[in-house]
């Protein structure tokens, strides 16, 4: 039973959707404005936050960067296609995924279901691995820089995992999007670039000559080799 | 062709004319000057020569009659007597012959004059060219007075003095007008280059004025110099552009508020469907515990609910399409792998046949390309008939590589009367034809997204019947 966080300012749409989740046994607490749903955090506890862009008062982007700045919560936007410079700053701000308005409950799910997944490690291995600065715990889904326990996103981690689990290998970023978002094909690629950025920014010493996932220009990005 | 490449240019035309003039005018002074000049000398010379003649033969006194020594001598004595201009005299009388030259009869003189000499008291003269040499040739009787009345002796005096120092003058004046006619037509050339200047250079300006109103640039104006035809013309062209201004302001402006209007429209739509379509998913639920009437009008609502969304999403990707915030988010993926994923996630693998090159790489917009290929072979199953085929290849063509996917099926094809219209919005092939499944955008959509991709998309009609769709793009990208 997920408990989902809706930020939502359109009553038909936030009623609509509490319903169509609901239905799919969620469990949904719906909220008006961007204030109110951080004040939810604490006493709701959600374990994801389904955030409306377009809000009235504080922005969705705001908002993501709240939620970002004390937790790891995983987030998905509710956006319109065609407000791609939203998505982007919203992508920047931490979001995991988004969804584009109007959706369907059964796309809406999958996503939401996607996002909550633990990735599935195609070798069963456990233990931690290290990777120059980088300690991974693959048991514990925690990352370590340094002895620093790094915070990531769910879909942060889930994107270092994956990659890390075959360094020097090179991936799409549609075989990412499918594997680590579950986004099915022709997902959006700035998903990836996205979550990329924000996880240089965690753990790469220079952003602009990154060391551990590095991009190969017209391919995608891979995971080392740290030679 | 555009006018200008060949032919004269309105300088050459200018300057060519100003010199015309300036030639017909120098060359009318110089033979009017010549014709004048040339009487006005020879006159004189003629009327000194004929009075100074006159004049020495009256005072000289003649004893008739004469013999050929005492001829020749008067001969003599006259032509001595030739100032400024010398002349040989010749002198007749009955039969006898005498001439100051040692030949006794002139060949310049012409029977015309003799016969006018003779009978004109005041004798005559003419002038004559002969050999190219020019001649004034004098005849003059003499006479005596008898009872008052004076009377030819029968003694005809006659000069004939050569004309060439008057012919050099005059030659000389020609020339001289010859020489002038030059410089003349070279100084005639300044103001020839001046003026054309004069009339080129607005002209040049409103030429660069009207090509930059072709560009668009509607804010051209020309300066308006002076108060003649020109001017007046800049005048006009500035008034003209204004007026186009404003009307092509005022076309834009109706033409955005049109475009916002469909663009609000759809976007205030998305707000009310977002939520009917998150519950349409209870309403098929719970549909089937409700009553007939119940159940079949609330799967109605659910199905079109479902249509009205996909038409507002497509509406709105038109109104981006036209306000030209249409973006592309480039990728490099395999090209059949592309397609595949496109029928596979529709579940059309099995009604569509596919011959797909393989390990073509290619730059697009994913999605995008989905939408393209996605909408084709869904119109192409809709409309024609299976089987349908998705082919995929590469062609080199104006130094580029392409990437040609067409999609083609067995159906009616999509006649004649339809094919100039099929990329419309909501064009329906026929007119009876009941609403698709299809928003009637999905070509248009279609069209918008292969020509962001640098790309074509081409309609049809198979040679075995059947429509068949071609969609060309770059392969590195636009």
């Amino acid at each position: 039973m997920p408990r989902i966080l809706l930020i939502e300012d359109d009553p038909s749409v936030r009623e609509g959707v509490e319903l169509g989740l609901r239905r799919r046994g969620h469990e949904v607490l719906a909220v008006e404005t961007g204030e109110a749903g951080l004040g939810a955090l604490d006493p709701f506890r959600p374990d994801l936050v389904l955030l409306d862009l377009m809000l009235p008062g504080m922005n969705g982007v705001l908002v993501c960067r709240r939620v970002r700045e004390t937790s790891q919560l995983p987030i998905i936007m509710l956006t319109a296609r065609g407000d791609d410079f939203d998505v982007v700053v919203g992508l920047e701000a931490g979001a995991d995924d988004y969804v584009v308005k109007p959706a369907r409950t059964e796309v809406l799910d999958a996503r939401i279901r996607a996002v909550l997944r633990r990735l599935t490690d195609p070798v069963e291995r456990t233990g931690t691995e290290v990777h120059g600065e980088l300690t991974v715990d693959r048991a514990g889904l925690s990352v370590t820089k340094g002895g620093e326990q790094l915070a990531l996103a769910p879909s942060e981690l889930k994107l270092l995992l994956h990659l890390s689990a075959s360094p020097g290998q090179v991936f799409s970023r549609q075989q990412l999007l499918e594997c680590v978002w579950e986004h099915g094909y022709h997902g959006d690629a700035r998903l990836v670039d996205a979550c990329v950025r924000r996880l240089r920014r965690k753990i790469e010493h220079a952003e602009s000559a990154p060391r551990y996932i590095q991009t190969v220009r017209g391919f995608g990005y891979r995971f080392g080799p740290l030679g | 062709m555009r006018p200008g490449a060949t032919g004269f240019g309105l300088r050459t035309r200018l300057v060519f004319a100003f010199l015309l003039v300036a030639a017909i005018s120098a060359a009318t002074t110089a033979t009017l000057t010549y014709r004048a000049a040339r009487s006005a000398v020879l006159q004189q010379a003629q009327d000194t020569a004929v009075g100074q003649f006159r004049d020495r033969i009256a005072a000289y006194t003649v004893s008739l009659p004469l013999d050929e020594p005492a001829l020749k001598d008067l001969c003599i004595t006259l032509a001595r007597e030739g100032k400024p201009h010398s002349w040989i005299v010749f002198a007749e009388y009955g039969r006898l012959r005498a001439s100051s030259s040692d030949r006794p009869v002139s060949d310049v003189i012409t029977r015309q004059l003799r016969d006018t000499a003779r009978t004109e008291a005041h004798g005559s003269f003419q002038r004559v060219v002969k050999d190219g040499r020019p001649w004034l040739t004098v005849g003059m009787p003499t006479l005596y007075e008898r009872a008052g009345e004076r009377r030819p002796t029968g003694l005809v005096l006659y000069a004939v003095m050569p004309l060439d120092v008057e012919e050099a003058n005059v030659a000389a004046m020609v020339s001289a007008a010859r020489d002038g006619a030059l410089p003349a037509l070279l100084i005639a050339l300044v103001p020839a280059l001046l003026a054309s200047r004069s009339v080129l250079r607005p002209v040049r300006d409103l030429r660069r004025a009207a090509a930059g109103i072709g560009r668009g640039e509607l804010d051209t104006r020309i300066e308006v110099k002076g108060s003649d035809e020109l001017a007046e013309l800049a005048w006009t062209f500035n008034e003209s552009s204004r007026n186009l201004e404003r009307s092509v302001a005022e076309l834009r402006q109706a033409e955005a508020r049109a475009r916002r209007f469909a663009s609000d429209v759809s976007h205030e739509l998305r707000t009310p469907l977002a939520g009917m379509l998150a519950v349409t998913e209870v309403l098929d639920e719970d549909a089937a515990h409700l009553s007939a009437d119940t159940a079949a009008a609330v799967r109605l609502i659910s199905a079109e609910t479902g249509k009205l969304a996909t038409l507002v999403e497509d509406l709105m990707e038109i109104s981006r399409f036209d306000a030209k915030a249409a973006r592309l988010n480039l990728d490099e993926v395999d090209g059949a792998e592309t397609i595949r994923k496109t029928l596979q996630s529709r579940r059309w693998e099995a009604s569509v046949h596919t011959e797909l090159a393989e390990g073509v790489r290619v730059v697009l917009d994913p999605r995008r390309f989905d939408v393209i290929v996605a909408n084709l072979v869904g119109n192409a199953l809709r409309h024609g008939a299976e089987p349908v085929s998705v082919r995929l290849w590469t062609e080199a063509r104006e130094g580029r590589s392409w990437l040609v996917t067409e999609v083609s099926d067995r159906g009616p094809g999509i006649g004649p009367d339809a094919l100039p219209h099929i990329f419309d919005r909501f064009y329906k092939a026929d007119e009876a034809r009941t609403r698709s499944a299809g928003s009637g955008l999905g070509l248009a959509i279609t069209q918008e997204n292969a020509a962001l991709h640098g790309g074509t998309v081409h309609a049809a009609d198979g040679p075995d019947g059947g429509a068949v769709f071609t969609v060309t793009i770059p392969l590195e990208g636009v």
